[in-house]
């Protein structure tokens, strides 16, 4: 059932799919904490009617499958004639990150919430402008509470991008899979990937636990 | 704009197929996986390492690989052994393996954050040990675990439109259909997403449903009472950072040895008193 | 009212003693809370643990609740072992069922009540009667009726526990744990999570219980009136020892040893 020589022939296949799998979570993990942090804090300025529909569609963006987010922006790009190719790696990153900084903006929001109303109070205190307030004082303190939440939906967001499959995107499965179409080593194809993803999921999953047991004893 | 609402209206039947294919799968997904996580979850707090091992061992092995990768195993492989799923079988199977793992997870952390107290009670009256279980700890372990698997099961919800890879016609694959029909990738992906958001939230109703019952049955006020929701708000922020790190813990693969469960989005609808 | 009417001896109906306690020795860890325990409770006695916190008072309680595992050495009780028994020299862990069938002539009754939220007052007392000594429903909710009446509760049957005050909530867990009919009762503090004000329907209660009733008794409290009022006998525990014991006039007012006399005055 199990042939080695496939599972060879797969895996140098297999590890150039997983490149953009890579890439997919990192550049869209930076957008997503970049893009969360900004959700979390400029709405706190702004009128209350612009609040809620910010979070309405926060709400909108987190309650609906990412599969469909991805054909959708994939296909409206496609729409548009004239317009120069966009790669489909990229719009997966740009959609993956928008999608997971609707939950990162949750963890912020959480975190800044849960730094003491005594530090607002010492800050004001000082007669410290808010900004700096913000940057200085709370910012800082919620970072450090939010860091570990954030590394786990990094995580859930790597376990994600085989939904690129979706938009064509050659990562780790859609290799496997591929590669499974032209040889039938389905097995050695798919069991590889699924290794893989163990292989790179669960060590980094028990990083981040010791991490937030770290963060947690401050 | 007149021609697309023709067009939807002569394909609604078609798409109404799609969403019943969706609804299938997130019920009868939902309902494997909240079976699988109660063994896996009961496994895993079992005294016996005979239990407890292997199932950390499925958890972690669920959780760690892709859903993908599991419904494309399930596919294309599990016939190679000789087992020929149907399709729809597959993408059950899968959502009902990967959700239900990390709704194990939930069980297992609410089954231990029921206080102590209650075990030793239990054991004062001599109760059996399946007695305790299901009589005394399992319903207070419902209560606290229900918000943390709502939330999964949207997941799921959301998992379900996987499915269109393995030929399966839901409601993603008629979106693209209508896509074409229409030739407005726009207007065909807001009828879809605006489904799929009602879907949500139906399901984010039956589950708050669920929960008010399971507190009021613990002698809890109905969570929807004003003072309610106020002292929720309270101990929500009081709670925040906690809760939302445990809540990625849950949507990531992080071994063990969280008191609880929680729930990442509180309230994902507003306008429902969570969220705002 | 020194309990003179109902004498241990008088009450006791067999020879062997409700509780005996054999080397008995309990760690956490590296931590040693009991050592070289040896005592014994005879039918129908009612016994006070008084000492420092930390002394090994409520663990006793525990281990006799079968809540902690001994350590070493052994358990009787009336005559039998509980947890682990001396087979041909060997110790060996009794059975879990067997245990369990001789936890059934023993309740308690907890600091913190621990009634189950998820049940109504009645179904939490008849709980245990119906599923573990398989009496009737109809039976059960008789007598958990009466044991109501009788700790002043008969209109609460239908409440949820969440609903009724500290003081309430642990005179129906009192009612649960003497729906069992147990043989031996375990106080372990019972009024130390109450406000003040709802500690003497509690106390009221318990000294009904033990004026009428030949109940084994087991208690921990800092109620020292109600300790010196309801209990024959008084061990003073120190660093998981028996320090001293005695009948309670003895022990309240002619202590042998300094630091039972420091400890009294500190809670007296």
């Amino acid at each position: 059932m199990w042939n080695w020589e496939f599972a060879v022939e797969a895996l140098p296949i297999l590890l150039r799919g997983f490149v953009n799998t890579l890439i997919a979570t990192v550049v869209g993990t930076v957008i997503a904490a970049i893009l969360g942090l900004i959700l979390a804090v400029a709405i706190r300025g702004l009128p209350r009617w612009i609040n809620w529909l910010v979070r309405l569609l926060v709400a909108f963006v987190r309650n609906t499958p990412l599969v469909v987010q991805l054909l959708f922006v994939y296909y409206a790009f496609s729409d548009i004639p004239g317009l120069v190719d966009v790669p489909a790696l990229v719009i997966g990153f740009i959609v993956i990150g928008i999608h997971y900084s609707t939950y990162m903006s949750e963890s912020y929001r959480a975190g800044i919430d849960s730094v003491p109303p005594g530090q607002f109070e010492a800050a004001t205190a000082l007669s410290l402008p808010p900004v700096r307030t913000f940057t200085a004082i709370v910012l800082p303190q919620a970072l450090r509470a939010t860091i570990p939440s954030l590394g786990n939906y990094a995580v859930a967001m790597f376990k994600d991008t085989p939904f690129l499959f979706a938009i064509s995107v050659v990562e780790l499965v859609t290799a496997a899979k591929n590669f499974g179409g032209s040889t039938f080593a389905y097995t050695e194809a798919f069991t590889l990937a699924g290794i893989i993803f163990l292989a790179a999921s669960y060590p980094t999953s028990l990083l981040i636990q010791r991490l937030d047991r770290r963060l947690a004893t401050y | 704009m007149n021609d697309n609402v023709t067009t939807l209206l002569n394909f609604l039947p078609q798409l109404w197929e799609g969403v019943q294919t969706t609804i299938i799968l997130t019920v009868a997904g939902s309902i494997g996986a909240v079976l699988i996580a109660i063994i896996l979850g009961l496994s895993m707090t079992s005294p016996s390492a005979w239990l407890r091992v292997p199932a950390r061992i499925i958890v972690e092995f669920f959780r760690g690989t892709s859903l993908l990768v599991q419904l494309f195993w399930l596919f294309f492989v599990l016939p190679l052994f000789g087992f020929d799923l149907d399709p729809m079988a597959c993408g059950i199977g899968a959502l009902a393996l990967n959700y239900g793992a990390y709704c194990a997870e939930v069980v297992r952390s609410s089954i231990k954050t029921v206080a102590p107290g209650q075990w030793e009670a239990a054991i004062a009256l001599s109760l059996s040990p399946t007695r305790r279980m299901i009589r005394v700890i399992f319903p207070q372990a419902w209560a606290l675990m229900i918000p943390s698997i709502a939330t999964l099961l949207i997941q799921l919800l959301k998992g379900t439109a996987v499915v269109s890879f393995i030929t399966l016609s839901d409601l993603t694959d008629k979106t693209t259909q209508l896509r074409q029909s229409t030739g407005d990738t726009m207007f065909a992906f807001s009828v879809s997403l605006i489904i799929y958001f009602a879907l949500a939230w139906l399901l984010q109703e039956l589950m708050n449903f669920l929960e008010r019952r399971a507190a009021s049955a613990l002698g809890r006020r109905r969570p929807n009472s004003r003072t309610d929701r106020r002292e929720a708000r309270r101990l929500a922020r009081a709670d925040a950072v906690r809760r939302d790190r445990l809540a990625s813990h849950a949507a990531a693969n992080e071994g063990a040895n969280h008191s609880t469960g929680a729930d990442p989005t509180k309230n994902p609808f507003p306008g429902q008193g969570g969220g705002l | 009212m020194p309990p003179t009417e109902n004498t241990p001896t008088t009450a006791s109906a067999s020879s062997s003693p409700a509780i005996e306690f054999t080397d008995v020795e309990k760690s956490f860890g590296p931590t040693t809370v009991l050592k070289n325990l040896n005592f014994t409770v005879a039918p129908g006695e009612r016994v006070t643990l008084i000492g420092p916190s930390g002394s090994g008072k409520t663990t006793i309680l525990r281990l006799v609740m079968t809540l902690e595992e001994l350590t070493d050495g052994y358990i009787f009780v009336d005559g039998q072992p509980l947890t682990f028994e001396n087979r041909g020299g060997k110790r060996v862990e009794l059975p879990k069922k067997r245990t369990r069938e001789m936890t059934t002539r023993i309740g308690m009754v907890f600091q913190q009540f621990n009634l189950f939220p998820n049940m109504t007052v009645l179904e939490n007392i008849i709980e245990a009667p119906v599923h573990v000594l398989g009496k009737s429903k109809a039976e059960a909710s008789k007598e958990a009726k009466e044991l109501l009446e009788r700790v002043g509760l008969a209109d609460k049957a239908d409440a949820h526990p969440t609903r009724l005050s500290g003081g309430q909530q642990q005179r129906v867990a009192i009612a649960r744990a003497l729906a069992m009919s147990p043989e031996i009762l375990l106080l372990d503090e019972v009024t130390s999570a109450l406000d003040p004000e709802l500690v003497g329907d509690v106390l009221g209660v318990l000294r009904d219980i033990a004026e009428t009733t030949d109940i084994t008794m087991l208690l921990v409290t800092h109620e020292m009136q109600f300790a010196r009022d309801v209990s024959h006998r008084v061990m003073m525990f120190d660093g998981g020892q028996v320090l001293e014991e005695g009948p309670p006039d003895q022990i309240f007012n002619n202590p042998q040893h300094e630091r039972t006399r420091s400890f009294l005055s500190s809670v007296l």
